[in-house]
């Protein structure tokens, strides 16, 4: 059954690379609002789901792409472990396979790393219909290129992902939150000082003027930071960073465009003609609004960053940051050896 | 002819490295190659061309243009700590050596990060950053000489990976120069960057994919405490079942190191550690983290080794206590090799679970060939490093100890690992990369090197074997007296 799925898909996709027909690859459609224009026919991986293997003192799980994200999460809650980078949903339905070609991270990324971070191996059927394995299920390997961590965030445009393998961690024991009120430049500037001292951080977010700082680890060690760095504790904060990770908060609402910057977590304030909500000790800068692309594209750069035109917008300028030649060349070198006919997810991520 | 033109690209390589400008020292003579004629795979050996000393991008970069316009190939050498041949050089080719360009370019202690040439030391890193508490967590066990550069071009462990991540894990931004002698800005000082990770394709790759002028690395707390646990086992089983038990309560520790036997008797031999008899294998654990943190995993990790059947414990309270548990599993084999000088590491990676069954295959290879094989695991992450000794001046016994590596590999890729964690494929494990990769994943390998190197002159023949040539076999040879760098910790 899983072996007839990814060989009607090798077929697909070589007959419609014969044919010079786009796919377009979709799990739980809930980042479909992410990217360039979507294109071509449906290729609907909800199908090929399920556990491959699990095994909690591996730290490792093996899953395919069709899986939604719930049951995933569900399966490493009941061993209290957790996929450390906190992928959001933003809606229900989403699939690990989606998390890992959209490469998005949430909440805990500055203190845990990314969804790249944590991908060990990933099975995929090229644009030549070709079924290919790279990675494994171990933590160290070093043999032949990195490709699986290349498929984190590449959208689907080198291959189909049919299978993903992970690092997990154990679930921390404890967690608190602290608020402070704080300007934007002080807020970054003491996140990147707490960053920098054997704290259990997690995660920060700053808005309306508040701090926010979430402590994970045993126990002892979140009492003891919530000694050492003050502030006002807030109750029952879980559901503030869920919300947050899942953009529900009252920032999020009905922006006409939301862009994500992405800069240096110790820049300065940026000038986007809007205030934002910062996370990742200030590494990620969440703009509203109706703001000047080119002073939002142009602010990101000079701090030594980059801006996403992440939801809504007029996306006819380009969603992602214009890439250096040097750097374009090779994107468009690996395209033409993954995909040589350009049918997967065409347009979705740059103009290829 | 064929010598004709070769002298004629010779003539004309030198003319083009000495119009670089400014100028940079070029080495052609055959007295001042001989110390790059290898890394620290001596089994392998090889003049380059000439060597080529650059202290800057510019030149690295005017290097590589130059080779591609003469179609030389182009090999890049670090510190030479490497021990899976990246660095060997080509008969036809230049060496880049990046010994000069050695600058801790900046230091941001608030933004943890440290901007440093190839050429920088990896120890070094850390000794500048703790007077601001912190510390490059990368820690290969050459990290007193090997450079970050050779870091980058390998994807360095370390014995704190479990915990702190591969080198992968913990640089943001890398500079190099491609095949075609541009500049690529892989990664940078925010999290994440636009378009495909190259970072992550640049880490690991063995110079392959680009020559490194420039690495962002993360630095990280400091922790503040830092306890160190030894335990004996009556057998290898027991010890990697509380491995397993570890874990499972949900404790990732610093580090996690399994030795055997044989191990047992050199430290009983050699440095008196008292063991209690009959121990058949050694567990060192390390938990570090907030003070509170720390104390509580150790309590913990302490009270799994007593269930799981250790016979003896043993807690370091002091530093000085901490360097003589470690001595049980760093100076065991330098006291090994002062007897047995001739050994061959083994870098496969197995699913920790399948450590008994791959360890007592060893042990069975071990008897079979009638050849010494003492074990080393960082068990944590399934990564084991047998050590099989041999008497190079019997023949046939260097051939038997690169058959049963060939066949602890073969059996690591079995049970679902990998033949190299750490080490690299350099030109030593081309032939297992055979046995682990199909055709067309080692297709896919040479179209991403073609993406970065279309000319194919960054170490070519490396890393990555031709489809045509997946019968070669190579080994690494450590031989008394002719080893240069013999002080080169490998494991």
């Amino acid at each position: 059954m899983a072996n007839d799925f990814v060989t009607d898909l090798c077929e697909r996709v070589a007959t419609a690379a014969a044919r010079g027909e786009r796919l377009r690859i979709r799990g739980g459609g809930t980042k479909d609002f992410y990217g360039g224009a979507l294109q071509g026919e449906v290729v609907d991986m909800r199908p090929f789901a399920g556990i491959v293997a699990y095994e909690p003192k591996e730290l490792v799980l093996t899953v395919r792409a069709g899986t939604p994200l719930a049951e995933v999460e569900a399966a490493l809650a009941a061993e209290r472990q957790m996929l450390p980078f906190e992928p959001p949903h933003f809606a229900a339905g989403a699939t690990i396979g989606g998390i890992v070609a959209t490469g998005l991270s949430g909440p805990r990324r500055a203190y845990a790393g990314a969804v790249r971070d944590f991908v060990l191996g990933a099975r995929i059927v090229n644009g030549k219909g070709e079924a290919l394995s790279f990675g494994g299920r171990v933590i160290k390997n070093v043999a032949g290129y990195d490709v699986s961590r290349l498929m984190a965030g590449a959208l689907g445009t080198l291959g189909i992902l049919t299978e993903i393998s992970f690092k997990v961690l154990p679930l921390p024991p404890a967690e608190a939150t602290l608020a402070f009120e704080l300007d934007e430049r002080s807020a970054t500037a003491q996140a990147n000082r707490w960053a920098g001292q054997p704290l259990p951080l997690s995660a920060t977010s700053w808005e309306g003027g508040v701090l926010r700082v979430r402590l994970s680890g045993a126990a002892s060690a979140v009492r003891a930071a919530r000694e050492r760095m003050g502030g006002t504790e807030v109750a029952d904060a879980t559901p503030y960073w869920s919300d947050l990770r899942e953009q529900r908060l009252p920032f999020f609402a009905s922006a006409p465009a939301l862009w994500r910057v992405s800069v240096p977590q110790t820049a300065e304030p940026l000038d986007l003609g809007t205030t934002p909500l910062v996370e990742w000790g200030g590494g990620l800068r969440w703009a509203v609004g109706d703001v000047d692309p080119m002073r939002v594209r142009t602010s990101a750069e000079h701090a030594g960053g980059h801006a996403t035109l992440f939801r809504g917008g007029d996306k006819s300028a380009g969603v992602f940051h214009p890439l250096k030649p040097a750097i374009l060349k090779i994107h468009r070198r690996l395209k033409a050896a993954f995909d040589p006919a350009g049918i997967l997810n065409h347009g979705r991520f740059y103009d290829f | 002819m064929a010598v004709a033109a070769a002298i004629d690209v010779r003539a004309a390589l030198l003319d083009a490295l000495r119009a670089i400008r400014p100028p940079l020292p070029i080495i052609a003579d055959e007295e001042g190659l001989k110390p790059f004629e290898t890394d620290a795979l001596i089994a392998y050996r090889e003049t380059p061309l000439m060597a080529a000393i650059p202290e800057s991008e510019g030149q690295v970069r005017d290097v590589v243009r130059a080779c591609r316009r003469l179609g030389v190939p182009v090999v890049s050498r670090g510190a030479g700590t490497g021990i899976s041949g990246g660095a060997i050089p080509r008969g036809d080719g230049v060496l880049l050596v990046m010994s000069r360009m050695k600058r801790i370019v900046a230091l941001d202690a608030l933004a943890r990060t440290a901007t440093v040439e190839p050429g920088v030391r990896n120890l070094l890193v850390s000794e500048t950053a703790a007077p601001h508490g912190l510390f490059y967590a990368p820690d290969p066990s050459s990290q007193s000489i090997c450079s970050i550069g050779g870091n980058v071009a390998e994807n360095s462990g370390g014995v704190h990976c479990l915990k702190y991540g591969l080198t992968t894990h913990n640089i943001l931004a890398v500079r190099a120069i491609d095949g075609d002698g541009d500049l690529l800005e892989a990664g940078s000082r925010a999290l994440d960057a636009p378009g495909y990770d190259l970072m992550a394709l640049l880490t690991g790759s063995e110079g392959n994919l680009g020559a490194i002028t420039q690495v962002v690395v993360r630095l990280t707390a400091l922790p503040e405490r830092t306890d160190t646990i030894l335990a004996a086992f009556p057998t290898v089983r027991a010890a990697a079942q509380a491995v397993g038990e570890i874990i499972g309560a949900g404790v990732v520790p610093a580090a996690l190191e399994m030795m055997d036997g044989i191990v047992i008797e050199a430290c009983e031999r050699f440095m008196a550690m008292g063991f209690p008899a009959g121990a058949q294998a050694l567990l060192l654990a390390e938990v570090d983290g907030v003070a509170e943190e720390a104390a509580e995993m150790l309590a913990l990790v302490r009270g799994i080794l007593g269930r799981c059947g250790a016979t003896e414990i043993r807690v370091a309270a002091s530093d000085e206590e901490r360097a003589r548990l470690w001595k049980a599993r760093k100076g065991a084999f330098t006291a090994l090799a002062t007897i047995m000088p001739d050994f061959y590491t083994i870098d496969g990676t197995i699913p920790r679970r399948c450590l008994p069954e791959v360890l007592e295959y060893v042990i069975e290879l071990s008897a079979r060939y009638g050849l010494m094989v003492g074990n080393v695991f960082h068990a944590g992450d399934g990564n084991i490093h047998p050590c099989i000794f041999y008497d190079a001046n019997k023949p046939g016994d260097w051939e038997r100890a690169e058959e049963v590596g060939g066949l602890i590999l073969e059996r690591c890729v079995e049970v679902g690992g990998t033949i190299t964690g750490e080490h690299g494929v350099g030109v030593e494990k081309l032939r297992q990369m055979c046995v682990q990769f199909r055709p067309r994943e080692l297709a896919a390998f040479h179209d991403v090197k073609a993406a970065f190197d279309p000319a194919a002159i960054l170490n070519p023949g490396k890393a990555v074997p031709l489809l045509k040539r997946c019968a070669e076999w190579g080994g690494m040879h450590v031989r008394a007296g002719q080893l240069p760098r013999a002080d080169i910790p490998r494991f």
